[in-house]
């Protein structure tokens, strides 16, 4: 599925990703954590094409195509799906237009048929009710006066709408009660599948307990420095990132 | 909601400025420049009795010890007013509209190519459903053909062009026209009623409500030729009409001056929604080479009590626009609404805004501007909210927003404020934001291509006005939203 080798990018030419080297099998979960300013968001980025982002050297790919010559919305339609940890209100713009204009880029791009109203608002429907969102919350100007957590579940709704392949969570867990947390764990885990693999960053360990990683891997100073089994982050809870050296 | 997406849906057919074409008919001009003798060959031309010609040398007496105003945020070079046409009118048609069977096909054409539809028929044949509406249709300095005439007269309605209203209603023009924008109101005001040539009437009568909307076509066709349309809508009591314009011109690279002057007089508890949807020729986008310039003087008097006027306004068009439609409320208890989307970019210049004068006790008055600078281009909000002594409880909410795309270009705000009495409550909020990368790439993440990502974005921001256009013109508006900032990022 998803294949970095040796990947170097900066970032206002300051090198934050250092030589990283990644492989994320289709089917598999993998968490990245590391400490504040090891590159974690930096990667997200980069991976989804964010101007200003510099790729140096290295190369990433997706099932063996390359996405970095690609723009951002060529890399949707791929289906890389980024879930933002500060995600962006879009005043005037209903959640449920944004959404329907976005899935329908995707497929035009792909050469599929648009998807009609009725089709859509039917999805938009159980999908909402899934993750428990109040349907006329759609409505509304997307992410406009929502609070964190609504921000958050909205993100994992349009990731369910659009039904990516290459799914990254960006701090997802960041500013969720217990409750809110549980819900965007399940719609998170209701995506798993044979066909998609994730990339789970965090800071935290407290995410992982309910979306369960297959690998963990330690980013530090732009490189991957230790990987390992779900262990790992247990470990990262009690000792902290101290032994794999300071963010650059 | 599904406004956005049709905009959306529109962005694979975006082109730039597609009105640009030429119809290439023959034509009746005035000798070229100004003077008296223009002016008794324009009202000559339109067969006008004696009183409308002194009216309209005395206007142009006025005009030659007017300056020039310079107070607006616009730089251009000296228009020689001598260098100019000011009467082009289609050869066969000598005196206002005549059966469709008897307009130039050419002409007919353009209306097609334009989407506008002048055959009754064709309006009719249209969706299931959809709103009847009557056109003017003014090509140049003529008013080639209005619709639904018969139909309007039924109920009372007059709804012609302003040379068969001189003609046919002689007592309704002498009686208003000027009565809203004296004839030395302006500069540019002053020059129109020296050398107006046409425009739409529109009279409605006590308690009817207009069963359809009534819209005038202005098309800018000749080359070297101003346009200098006036507009009359009288709205007596108890009355309603709805009533949009759109105009368009041919790509030509030199200057041309479009000066009108609209008036309004709503009596009371009349109604009055006057919609626009400008887009005149902006001249080119990289050397500001040609254009329209888009002098034009609107006002509405809210004489009766309870009466309520909202002009609503896409501007998208014009090298140069200076533009204040204004309400005069001097009924107890009168409503002013200005919704205003004013587009720039390339080289263009737009100052643009509106004047709420209250006059009368408890009056209200609600401004929204929307201003969308784009390229390399400058976009000012000018507003006038002032409260006379007489005024007590007047009440003004405005709102004022301005959205930057690039670097290059400049948004203004300049609000002027009078309160003479203790008791009036005047609100303004004024933003301006830079369309914001982190918006766009967010957008762009879920599948977006950059353009419609801009388009969405936009649409949201200007969305609070495209509500106040009917139906029917919202979507068109927005399209031109779209096409006017095509290629605007990146």
């Amino acid at each position: 599925m998803l294949s970095i080798k040796n990947l170097h990018a900066t970032v206002a030419d300051k090198p934050i990703i250092k030589g990283l080297t990644l492989d994320v099998p289709a089917g598999e979960v993998h968490a990245i954590m590391g400490p504040n300013g090891a590159g974690k968001s930096t990667l997200s980025y980069v991976l989804t094409g964010r101007a200003g982002y510099e790729v140096t050297d290295g190369t990433a790919t997706l099932d063996g195509e390359d996405l970095l010559s690609l723009d951002p919305n060529e890399r949707a339609a791929r289906g890389v799906f980024l879930s933002f940890q500060y995600p962006l209100e879009i005043p005037g713009v209903p959640a449920l237009t944004f959404i329907r204009a976005a899935l329908n880029a995707q497929r035009k791009a792909r050469g599929e048929p648009e998807v009609g109203a009725p089709a859509f608002l039917k999805l938009a429907r159980e999908t909402a009710a899934s993750l428990k969102i109040d349907f006329d919350m759609l409505k509304r100007s997307l992410n406009v006066g929502f609070s964190g957590g609504e921000k958050k579940r909205m993100e994992i709704f349009q990731m369910a709408m659009l039904s990516p392949r290459f799914l990254i969570l960006d701090e997802t867990d960041s500013g969720l009660d217990i409750d809110a947390l549980k819900i965007v764990a399940a719609g998170v885990n209701a995506m798993r599948s044979p066909d998609r693999a994730m990339l789970v960053i965090t800071h935290y360990q407290r995410l992982l307990d309910y979306i369960k990683p297959d690998r963990v891997h330690v980013l530090s100073a732009g490189r991957i420095v230790a990987s390992g089994g779900p262990e790992l982050a247990h470990e990262l809870e009690r000792e902290g990132y101290d032994k794999y050296g300071k963010a650059a | 909601m599904a406004a956005v997406k049709e905009t959306v849906d529109q962005v694979g057919e975006l082109e730039a400025y597609k009105h640009g074409f030429v119809t290439d008919i023959e034509q009746d001009f005035a000798p070229k420049g100004l003077s008296a003798d223009t002016v008794r060959f324009i009202s000559a031309k339109k067969g006008e009795p004696e009183w409308m010609l002194q009216w309209r040398l005395e206007a142009y007496e006025r005009w030659l010890a007017l300056e020039e105003p310079d107070w607006a945020k616009v730089n251009f070079p000296k228009i020689d007013y001598q260098d100019s046409y000011y009467y082009a009118a289609p050869k066969d048609p000598a005196s206002g509209p005549l059966s469709l069977d008897e307009v130039d096909p050419e002409i007919l054409a353009t209306y097609a190519k334009l989407g506008i539809p002048l055959r009754e028929q064709e309006v009719l044949a249209g969706v299931v459903g959809a709103p009847k509406y009557a056109v003017d249709a003014v090509f140049d300095s003529v008013s080639v053909v209005t619709t639904f005439k018969k139909e309007l007269a039924a109920v009372g309605v007059i709804f012609c062009s302003m040379s068969e209203a001189i003609r046919e209603h002689p007592e309704l023009v002498r009686k208003y026209l000027g009565s809203v924008v004296p004839v030395s109101d302006n500069y540019f005001a002053c020059l129109n009623s020296a050398v107006f040539s046409d425009g739409s009437f529109v009279y409605v009568p006590p308690g009817v409500k207009c069963p359809m909307e009534l819209s005038t076509y202005f098309r800018i066709n000749a080359a070297e030729s101003g346009q200098f349309e006036r507009t009359l809508i009288i709205v007596d009591k108890g009355a309603q009409v709805s009533y949009l314009e759109g105009c368009t011109a041919p790509m030509r690279d030199i200057n041309q001056l479009h000066a009108a002057v609209v008036e309004l007089v709503a009596m009371d508890d009349a109604t009055i929604k006057y919609s626009t949807v400008q887009n005149w020729y902006p001249g080119d986008p990289v050397t500001g080479k040609g254009g329209i310039y888009n002098f034009v003087t609107k006002r509405a008097d809210c004489r009766g009590d309870r009466s309520k006027v909202s002009w609503t306004q896409v501007e998208t068009g014009s090298a140069i626009t200076w533009k204040y439609p204004s309400c005069v409320l001097r009924g107890e208890g009168s409503v002013g609404e200005f919704y205003s989307i004013a587009i720039t970019n390339g080289r263009q210049q737009a100052d643009t805004g509106t004047k709420m004068i209250h006059l009368g006790a408890n009056t209200r008055s609600r401004i929204i501007s929307k201003g969308i600078s784009a390229g390399k281009s400058s976009n000012t909000y000018r507003g006038l909210v002032s409260a006379h002594p007489k005024a007590k409880g007047a009440r003004n909410f405005t709102q004022c927003d301005s959205l930057l795309i690039g670097k290059e270009c400049a948004a203004h705000t300049v609000p002027y404020i009078e309160a003479r009495n203790g008791q009036a409550v005047f609100e303004h909020e004024a933003t301006t934001t830079r369309l914001s990368e982190d918006q766009l790439f967010y957008a762009m993440q879920r599948g977006l291509g950059q353009e419609e990502a801009v388009q969405l974005l936009v649409n949201g921001f200007v969305k609070e006005v495209l509500q106040e256009l009917p139906m029917e013109f919202a979507v068109e508006a927005q399209k031109l939203v779209a096409i006017s900032l095509e290629g605007s990022v990146g």
